[in-house]
């Protein structure tokens, strides 16, 4: 083999010279925190079969205030990734029409926000309603 | 023709995505920080006998069921469609490595509910 070594150009950091790129990256990234978040329901799970004492621990841990900081983080983390997957959401859609008309982009956006609002006060009012 | 199993990938993906778009925050806020600290709701709304009850509900099982392995599939795609921008090569190790977290999760979210019982 010969030892030619052609230009590659190197990609690093590539998406921090453009703003549109680096929301980009930032959207994408909140699949980690979404992930931890289901990893810790997934362990909350494992702790409820694994008994009472366990669950207790498991709730105590929620408790702590490192646990309250990182749930912090995490919720302003899916505020953001639910207001990115309702902004990118009329582009990942087929075109939809209504009346002979193409739905706009903003309709799409604001019915989908619009619906995880409704979706929420529902989660939170039956949450309510069980445990006064 | 070998047909393509990327499909089910992103229907999961976008399954998961669409789900936690629509109730994740408030779920954060529910479990992490309103029950822990007892603002707006009651702490006991994660006392055992309650939880275990609605795990042990067909429909409450099939809800933290369908939440817990949905959220992991949809951060396992789109981390895997992301690990190629940062130049790392999206090739079978990193796939295994994705789906394979995501599949495992799945499987001990499985078996808890399963322990837990009807």
């Amino acid at each position: 083999m010969s030892a030619r070594r052609p230009y590659v150009r190197p990609m690093e950091g590539w998406w921090k010279k453009n703003p549109f790129f680096v929301e980009y990256m930032v959207h994408e990234g909140t699949a980690l925190f979404v992930a931890a978040y289901a990893f810790i329901l997934l362990v909350g799970v494992m702790k409820l079969a694994e008994g009472k004492a366990a669950w207790d621990q498991w709730v105590l841990w929620l408790t702590s205030p490192f646990a309250i900081v990182l749930h912090v983080v995490l919720l302003l983390v899916f505020l953001y990734h639910t207001w990115t997957w309702f902004n990118i959401m009329p582009r990942t859609l087929p075109p939809m029409h209504a009346g002979g008309k193409r739905v706009s982009a903003n309709t799409i956006t604001v019915t989908g926000l619009a619906a995880s609002c409704a979706a929420s006060l529902l989660l939170l009012l039956v949450c309510w309603s069980i445990a006064r | 023709m070998k047909r393509s199993n990327a499909p089910i990938f992103w229907l999961l993906f976008g399954a998961g995505g669409m789900l936690s778009a629509l109730i994740g925050a408030m779920l954060v806020f529910i479990t992490g920080i309103a029950v822990p600290t007892g603002t707006i709701l009651s702490r006991n709304l994660l006392e055992f006998e309650r939880v275990q009850a609605l795990a042990q509900n067909w429909a409450g099982k099939g809800f933290l069921f369908i939440i817990i392995s949905l959220f992991l599939w949809h951060s396992a795609h789109r981390i895997f469609h992301t690990l190629h921008d940062l130049g790392i090569h999206a090739g079978i190790v990193a796939k295994l490595i994705c789906y394979g977290s995501a599949f495992v999760g799945t499987l001990l979210a499985l078996r808890a509910l399963w322990t837990i019982g009807f």
